[in-house]
């Protein structure tokens, strides 16, 4: 099945070392070596420095940032939004992927296409193209500028990928014979779909679902001409971070930063362990 | 497979009435959602013919900008390519404690708001309080609001995209030709450019051409880390957002189409390099 940009079989758990892989040489040991220095550099001394600096005032003045009414409101916004978008993709996503796989019509390679256009296209152009269409300019006379419908658009646009990318491949491989088996001892469509295909596909949704929330409560770049960043109505948690920093306020900035990357965290973790259950299972 | 996904498309997608309307509702969502936005920023991008696309394209400041993102981009895709496919072939081929978190770790910048991009780099490289920022600015390396610290943060997030690609080539390539060549008595660096690399070239390729996509439209994480400073440390999606504020929206406009014509043009150019028994 194509997947242009989100590899078909998903994330971290299946990049497994091949059983019996090598022993490390003292080449590959360096190789090794040099890779660890520089993803440290990069990545985990950087994350390491924002949760040192977050808690330098203590759990309490964490708790205080966090519980600031204009960042708990961003915060709430983002992961609602984030959630509620999340449930609209499993339905769309599971939808669209279906069609993708089991349907076939001129014009599906386009909607192929049109799938991915939103994991390459940069965000703030995201949002421009969103603006063009439900902004003040909108030819369909609907403008959710400057509105919370603004944020949930955007999540929706940029978190479109992830669900169909990560139930294509499944959809796929799955043995129609079942499906028929089902269908000849009399079993509906429903039926079929609801205690055959639906399991099956649990653990893909759910890595799905996984990546499009935290892509959801990340997201930045799409809202910035969209929303409006109006404080306590349109503002994100990834702008309040943006406007401490601005306001050479680190320590506050890092503080809400770690609570985006706890949920991104736990959010890996489920995935892992999801992941985990279907290799198990199959 | 394909003629098992056509009998039971019309098995139990159902022959009419819900195969079809299911078709209509996948189409239409995302018509309104992608194809008509998309096209809306084309047309606005033309909508004095070509006047803001060459307006754009003289201006010595946008001109700039698109330099320094390609430059940028450029970098930032040759640093990913070369630890994307060793980190890739350490994983699959070798064996040592701690590949299940190295595995883990690598997705995390998929997941790590741009803006936390730039905080957490800010946080280590800033010149004036970040851990390692000030010792490298009094070694005359300043990183935090120049251009290696635009790099960093692309490189950042575009991290995973080049693993994702190879990782699953490199597994289903399995070992046995490494190990004949081996066997042959060719070296490390003989069975990588003899054999390995030419295996999962496709798989290369295409995470480069997406890093290359995701690097040129990297917005937040250069955001902060940059300054944004006019001539010198501005990138193409900047201009798009500064144009925009400053009711240049004819400027914005031409801008994001040029951005939005290569990313589009990533994506069909990947989905029409994939071989065929992929799709």
């Amino acid at each position: 099945m194509t997947s242009a940009v989100l590899a078909p079989d998903g994330p971290a758990a299946n990049r497994r070392s091949a059983r019996g892989g090598l022993p490390l040489t003292p080449v590959s040991g360096l190789g090794l070596g040099v890779a660890m220095l520089w993803f440290s550099l990069l990545v985990l001394i950087p994350l390491a420095a924002v949760v040192v600096t977050a808690s330098q005032g203590g759990w309490g003045g964490l708790w205080q940032t966090v519980t600031n009414e204009q960042t708990a409101a961003a915060i709430r916004l983002t992961v609602g939004t984030a959630a509620l978008v999340t449930l609209v993709n499993i339905v769309m996503g599971t939808l669209i992927a279906w069609v993708l796989v089991r349907d076939r019509f001129a014009g599906k390679r386009a909607l192929e296409i049109l799938i991915d256009v939103p994991f390459a296209l940069p965000t703030i152009v995201a949002g421009l193209v969103l603006l063009s269409l439900y902004g003040p300019d909108s030819p369909l006379g609907v403008n959710v500028a400057n509105t919370r419908a603004a944020v949930f658009l955007a999540f929706l646009f940029v978190t479109l990928p992830f669900i169909v990318r990560t139930v294509q491949p499944v959809l796929a491989e799955l043995d129609p014979e079942i499906e028929e088996a089902a269908a000849s001892l009399g079993a509906s469509r429903l039926t079929t779909f609801r205690r055959i295909i639906l399991p099956s596909l649990t653990p893909a949704i759910a890595a799905g679902a996984a990546l499009s929330f935290a892509r959801g409560i990340s997201e930045y770049g799409s809202l910035v001409l969209l929303s409006g960043n109006l404080p306590m109505r349109t503002e994100v948690a990834s702008v309040r971070i943006l406007s401490s920093i601005e306001n050479d306020n680190p320590d506050s900035a890092a503080a809400v930063a770690v609570v985006l990357l706890t949920i991104s965290f736990a959010v890996i973790v489920v995935l892992d362990l999801v992941q985990r259950r279907v290799v198990r299972r199959g | 497979m394909a003629d098992h996904s056509r009998t039971t498309g019309t098995r139990v997608g159902g022959p009419g009435p819900v195969r079809h309307l299911l078709r209509l509702v996948v189409t239409t969502y995302l018509f309104l959602l992608v194809a008509w936005p998309l096209y809306l920023v084309g047309r606005n991008a033309f909508a004095d013919g070509f006047v803001d696309l060459t307006a754009i394209l003289t201006d010595p400041d946008v001109t700039h900008a698109l330099r320094l993102t390609v430059v940028i981009a450029v970098a930032a895709v040759m640093i990913n390519t070369v630890f994307g496919v060793g980190i890739s072939i350490l994983l699959v081929r070798y064996n040592f404690p701690g590949t299940r978190l190295l595995n883990a770790l690598l997705d995390v910048p998929l997941s790590v708001s741009p803006i936390v991009v730039g905080l957490a780099l800010v946080l280590v490289y800033g010149g004036r309080e970040g851990w390692f920022g000030p010792t490298l600015e009094a070694a005359g390396l300043q990183i935090i609001f120049a251009v290696p610290g635009m790099v960093l943060a692309t490189v950042f997030v575009a991290l995973p995209l080049v693993i994702r690609e190879v990782v699953p080539v490199l597994e289903e390539l399995g070992d046995d030709q490494e190990q004949a060549a081996r066997s042959l008595g060719a070296n490390a660096l003989q069975t990588f450019r003899r054999i390995t690399l030419p295996s999962i070239k496709w798989g290369v390729i295409y995470g480069v051409v997406l890093s290359l996509a995701r690097s040129l439209g990297e917005f937040g994480a250069v955001k902060v880390v940059s300054g944004n400073v006019l001539g010198q440390t501005r990138t193409a999606t900047l201009v798009v957002e500064e144009k925009y504020l400053n009711f240049d929206k004819g400027g914005a406009y031409a801008t994001a189409f040029l951005l939005a014509l290569v990313a589009v043009a990533s994506i069909i150019v990947v989905s029409a390099l994939r071989p065929k028994e992929d799709r």
